[in-house]
């Protein structure tokens, strides 16, 4: 549930539908505390006060005045003893159905979670309660979540056991192959890729290694210990992973039509089209070395015009490249 | 306004789930209060709340009971009520984290509204799973959510894409068949109707508005299409693998030598002699260039030539 609801305008169907949950929320339940309602319902506890308020006075008039719904909240709990008509909530929606069965469709290709068989049952039970809203969800999927990493299976290992991990990791932007221990903090499967989160040593500070250059993996005897206050990334509300920081280094390419992809690859600052299909993109790194390389990569696809040194590094780099052929 | 209409809605709807049979519209203005006086503002008001009540997925019926003359309205239980559903707290846990993989996407709200309508049952949807383990998607294109509803209601479509690696834009026309995300990218999956084939389009390459072009219920799927395999094999080409030997600088090229199938000293001190399989020459070519001069091409010929040419591109 959202956090605040004061915080936004809610429409009438939007509280409807709270409405309609509360009553059977409550009758599935056998004690009912008014802040534990609230909490889950996301509403602070006068809000729920008020929908409860008005679930008691709706009131039909015809045939004969009738008020169909009998609550009362006294002491702090709940207690419903007449809602025949609402008792139960109302079936899922299409888009309700789809939001679940394809998330727990993709966790089940997950190499750390697929295993198991509480997925399946979790899958076969609210395709039976959904009913036909799940069709439209086999049109809707996530596939091929990365070569299947054998690195992931340790470091659940090493997260559920709390132990340090050893770990030789792959540098390509500055091809360097590095040692480190880091104490795992999450695996997190984020743009299409697997993440080990945890505190380098090393570097002392909270980094992200991609499971898929990750060379090697010892699950160490070691218990964990990521120090107070070390920050986990906040995956909710970032624009991307590697949100740059205006410190970085601004970075601009002139891309050819054939190396437009980098402007799908990486989070650019600033893109705008050029004569000719070409395009020019700007985006903001910590780190050059791989700047120099990707320069390279494209060739005559692309040109690197910002800043000047740089450019005049990857043109000392393409010669002393080229020296070795002759 | 809005709380006089969350009253007048929520007792229309316990007024319809009540009913046994159908209620004309003058039956219902009769026993809702909140409807005004005027029977045409009272028809056009009531209008409106049915067509609310169903997008909310309330299954507002119309029919007619035995013997009458005029035709009313009902939401039979049967309809509207969620299937009994238990779920063990493993299974509980599991949907938890299932509903968080949408937290900064386009369904974000649909699975919220799903975990509501699941904890009305009585399920406690754990907050906390697996420990540690947080999986994500994302949906950045601005065509997501009209080419998803496109999928769900079965609808054609046009829109703009850019044609990988040329620069210019043509406008496509689909009957979608799914949306599918392949390592972090949305593609649609569909029948092109200009070309009368199967196609796949990448999100992030669809350059303007998406537009419907044809009612819902419109497009048909055809029986066995397999809209991820159709999205798997995008793009990877069949091609035999070759084999290449390159001369890579003693500690440089980690990233090759993970997959070298020989690595021998060279005879220059300071080199290796490392195999490698490839496929594409332009591909190969682009991933060798990355190592400057750490790597130089000694065969094939092709290869070679491609990884000259590419830093002489820089150069040039």
């Amino acid at each position: 549930m959202t956090g605040s609801s004061a915080a936004r305008v809610q429409t009438a169907t939007e509280r409807l539908q709270r409405l309609l949950a509360l009553v059977p929320y409550v009758l599935s339940r056998n004690v009912v505390g008014m802040r534990q309602v609230a909490e889950d319902f996301g509403v602070t506890e006068d809000e729920l006060v008020d929908d409860l308020n008005m679930l008691w006075c709706v009131e039909l008039r015809s045939p004969d005045p009738y008020c169909p719904i009998d609550l009362s909240y006294e002491g702090g709990e709940i207690v419903v003893t007449e809602a025949e008509a609402i008792g139960r909530p109302l079936r899922l929606g299409v888009d309700e159905a789809s939001a679940l069965l394809v998330a727990l469709r993709w966790l089940a290709e997950l190499p750390a979670i697929g295993d198991g068989t509480a997925l399946s049952r979790t899958i076969a039970k609210l395709e039976a309660a959904a009913g036909t809203a799940s069709a439209p969800s086999a049109q809707v999927a996530v596939v091929d979540v990365g070569p299947a990493e054998w690195a992931a299976a340790q470091v659940t290992d090493a997260l559920s056991r709390d132990k340090l991990l050893h770990i030789a990791y792959y540098v390509p932007g500055r091809d360097e192959a590095t040692e480190r221990d880091v104490d795992p903090m999450r695996l997190l499967e984020v743009e299409g890729r697997s993440y080990l989160e945890g505190w380098c040593r090393s570097a002392q500070a909270v980094r992200l290694f991609r499971l898929d250059r990750i060379m090697a993996i010892d699950v160490l005897d070691e218990d964990k210990h990521v120090p107070v206050g070390a920050q986990q990334r906040d995956v909710d509300s970032a624009r991307s992973l590697f949100e740059p920081s205006p410190d970085d280094a601004r970075i601009v390419f002139e891309l050819g039509p054939a190396g437009r992809w980098v402007a799908d690859y990486y989070p650019c600052e600033t893109t705008e089209e050029l004569a000719d299909g070409w395009l020019r993109v700007s985006l903001r790194t910590p780190d050059t070395v791989w700047v120099r390389r990707l320069a390279l990569r494209l060739g005559e696809d692309g040109r690197l015009s910002s800043p000047r040194e740089l450019a005049d590094q990857v043109m000392a780099d393409a010669a002393a490249a080229l020296d070795n052929y002759s | 306004m809005s709380r006089r209409k969350t009253e007048r809605l929520l007792s229309l709807v316990v007024c319809l789930l009540s009913a046994r049979r159908y209620l004309t519209a003058a039956q219902i203005r009769a026993a809702v209060p909140g409807y005004p006086e005027s029977f045409d503002a009272f028809k056009r008001m009531f209008e409106r709340d049915k067509d609310e009540l169903r997008e909310l997925g309330i299954p507002l019926e119309t029919g007619m009971n035995p013997g009458d003359e005029e035709s009313g309205y009902r939401i039979t239980r049967q309809a509207y009520e969620l299937p009994d559903i238990r779920l063990e707290p493993d299974e509980a846990a599991i949907l938890g984290l299932a509903a968080r993989v949408w937290r900064r996407a386009e369904l974000a709200g649909a699975a919220e509204g799903a975990l509501l309508k699941l904890r009305a049952a009585g399920i406690d949807a754990q907050d906390m799973s697996q420990p540690g383990i947080e999986p994500r998607l994302q949906t950045p294109d601005p065509a997501f959510r009209l080419l998803y509803e496109a999928v769900r209601d079965a609808r054609p479509v046009s829109f703009s894409h850019q044609t990988a690696g040329r620069g210019t834009s043509q406008v496509r026309h689909v009957e979608p068949w799914g949306v599918v995300n392949r390592r972090g990218r949305w593609y649609v999956v569909g029948h092109d109707t200009d070309r009368g084939e199967q196609r796949v389009f990448r999100m992030s390459r669809i350059d303007g508005p998406v537009s419907f072009t044809g009612p819902p219920g419109s497009v048909s799927v055809p029986p066995d299409t397999d809209v991820r395999a159709a999205v798997r094999v995008w793009d990877t080409e069949p091609s035999t693998p070759r084999t290449c030997v390159i001369r890579l600088r003693a500690g440089a090229g980690h990233g090759l030598r993970r997959h070298a199938i020989h690595i021998d000293p060279a005879d220059q001190p300071g080199w290796d002699l490392v195999e490698l399989t490839f496929t594409e020459v332009g591909w190969w070519s682009e991933q060798l260039a990355w190592f400057g001069p750490d790597v130089v091409v000694l065969e094939p010929t092709d290869l070679r030539d491609a990884v000259i040419g590419r830093l002489k591109g820089v150069t040039a």
